[in-house]
């Protein structure tokens, strides 16, 4: 029987833009950052984004990289949005490439033999998602036109959308595109995450029970809309 | 062609049993050529409800392991010749139950039998799961209830994806709701869900309401399953069921509040 060695898992895991590290406060706020939750901050798996930003084209430019951030207690395993240069510089520190965000910028490759791969579809489900189910839509959305169980799961690298009753969990933007949103006909949602904040049913503003809805993460924060 | 019918509900206590010995009984008593199995292994009811504990010889996990055969181990119903229960052992559990073995018993049952239901054990593990494996038909037993509602939507989700049909991409399995223990009183006082809440978390087809009734302990407590009772609103409501699982247009009795006679108010619910 065929095991397969390698198996598919989920993480959420926090991101660091390389535009920041240059910033010369940036130590000092993300000293402060950390300091206010220690622990969640311990060891945690951090990846940085060098969307938009020059340099960052050496091993050492990462390897520097790491250090800082294991100053910080953080632990720096990949990249995100880096280009092939740049990720055979992250690699060569045994840094990982991460999925690249949504949005992606106008960062032109120099010359590419073959065309950039078509974005992919949306991943959609027509059928009531039932509890104990775990849907994730790798690299793209999710639709659902049907109802979604409390027990159920929702995954989606980038936005998720339910025509239906979300009565289960939805997490956008998992590989942390903070640019992700959620939207339902009906929020009654056991918890909603985009970018790795969430909040429990608890914590939805009660006015939203039970109407349509659209999520996002403003400054930092999960909001929502009417829709 | 023979049609595997699994009952099923996840969460356990919720009438699976009942409803089988129910089903199997209307069936049979419909003209069809029925077996009613026990999937229950080492907590085996499905033969009290039928009334032939006594005359348990040898059961499904003999035939499966090939210690006896099939018409050893079938006990023919008493009161209706196209009835038979196919009993399960008491001494063994569920890892008994191997598939290979299942798949060759149904078959089997196939050659003769119009309808073959499978009592399923409540949960969701080795034991439940086999129960469901070769179904065409499922009936998901469910109390108005959270819990219930919460774990039937389970079970349903289950079914469509590991039962044999969903893994060979065949024809789905055929999922109707039977919506047990339904008292009317409680939903009209708002501390019961109604049939509608529960249609509309499960999203499946709704193939009949059970009243709750005292008839249906006095009918596991006499083996004998509530069909065979002329006086009992869940018997009837049974054999409704079975006809619009026929493919027969029953109205939905019990949901509404019905009009009491004169003596029905003097003594009372029946």
């Amino acid at each position: 029987m065929a095991i397969n060695l390698v198996q598919g898992a989920l993480f959420t895991v926090m991101v660091v833009r390389a535009s920041m590290l240059r910033d010369p406060s940036f130590e000092h706020e993300l000293a402060r950052q950390i300091d206010r939750s220690p622990r969640f901050f311990r060891n945690a798996p951090v990846v940085l984004d060098v969307r938009g930003v020059g340099g960052f084209e050496t091993a050492d430019e990462f390897a520097r990289a790491r250090d800082i951030l294991r100053h910080y207690t953080l632990v720096l395993v990949g990249v995100q949005n880096a280009a092939p240069a740049q990720v055979e510089a992250a690699a060569a520190v045994g840094l990982a490439s991460f999925a690249p965000t949504a949005a992606q910028p106008a960062r032109a490759p120099a010359e590419t033999a073959e065309p950039p791969p078509p974005a992919a579809r949306s991943r959609l489900v027509t059928a009531p998602v039932r509890s104990g189910t775990q849907v994730y839509a790798r690299g793209t959305d999710l639709v659902v036109t049907a109802a979604v169980s409390p027990g159920a799961e929702l995954v989606a690298d980038g936005n998720i959308h339910v025509y239906g009753a979300l009565r289960g969990r939805a997490l956008a933007g998992a590989n942390g595109d903070t640019g992700a949103r959620i939207f339902c006909s009906r929020l009654d949602a056991e918890l909603v995450s985009i970018a790795g904040q969430y909040l429990v049913s608890d914590q939805l503003p009660s006015e939203h029970r039970g109407h349509s809805v659209e999520i996002a993460l403003v400054d930092d924060r999960l909001t929502l809309t009417r829709i | 062609m023979a049609r595997v019918i699994v009952v099923t509900s996840g969460k356990g206590g919720v009438g699976k049993t009942t409803t089988s010995a129910a089903f199997a009984a209307g069936l049979a008593l419909r003209g069809h050529k029925t077996v009613v199995i026990d999937f229950d292994v080492g907590l085996r009811n499905l033969d009290l409800v039928m009334g032939c504990e006594r005359r348990v010889v040898f059961d499904f996990i003999n035939v499966i392991n090939g210690d006896a055969n099939l018409n050893q181990a079938l006990i023919k119903d008493k009161r209706n010749d196209n009835l038979f229960i196919f009993p399960t052992s008491q001494t063994r559990d569920k890892d008994a139950l191997k598939r290979d073995g299942v798949e060759r018993v149904l078959d089997e049952l196939k050659k003769t039998f119009d309808y073959i239901i499978c009592d399923s054990p409540a949960g969701i593990e080795h034991g439940a799961i086999t129960a469901l494996y070769f179904a065409d038909s499922a009936i998901i037993v469910t109390n108005p209830e959270v819990s219930s509602v919460r774990d039937s939507d389970r079970i349903i989700g289950i079914l469509s994806s590991r039962s044999r049909r969903a893994e060979r991409n065949e024809p789905p399995v055929d999922i109707h709701l039977l919506l047990t223990r339904y008292d009317l009183d409680r939903v009209t006082r708002g501390e019961m869900l109604s049939v509608d809440d529960v249609k509309e978390i499960l999203s499946i087809p709704l193939l009949g309401v059970i009243p709750e009734s005292e008839s249906v302990l006095r009918a596991s407590n006499t083996g004998t399953p509530v069909v065979f009772d002329p006086d009992s609103p869940a018997g009837r409501a049974y054999v409704d069921a079975v006809a619009r699982f026929l493919g027969e247009q029953r109205e939905m009795r019990f949901v509404k509040p019905e009009k009491r006679g004169f003596f029905r108010v003097l003594f009372g619910r029946a």
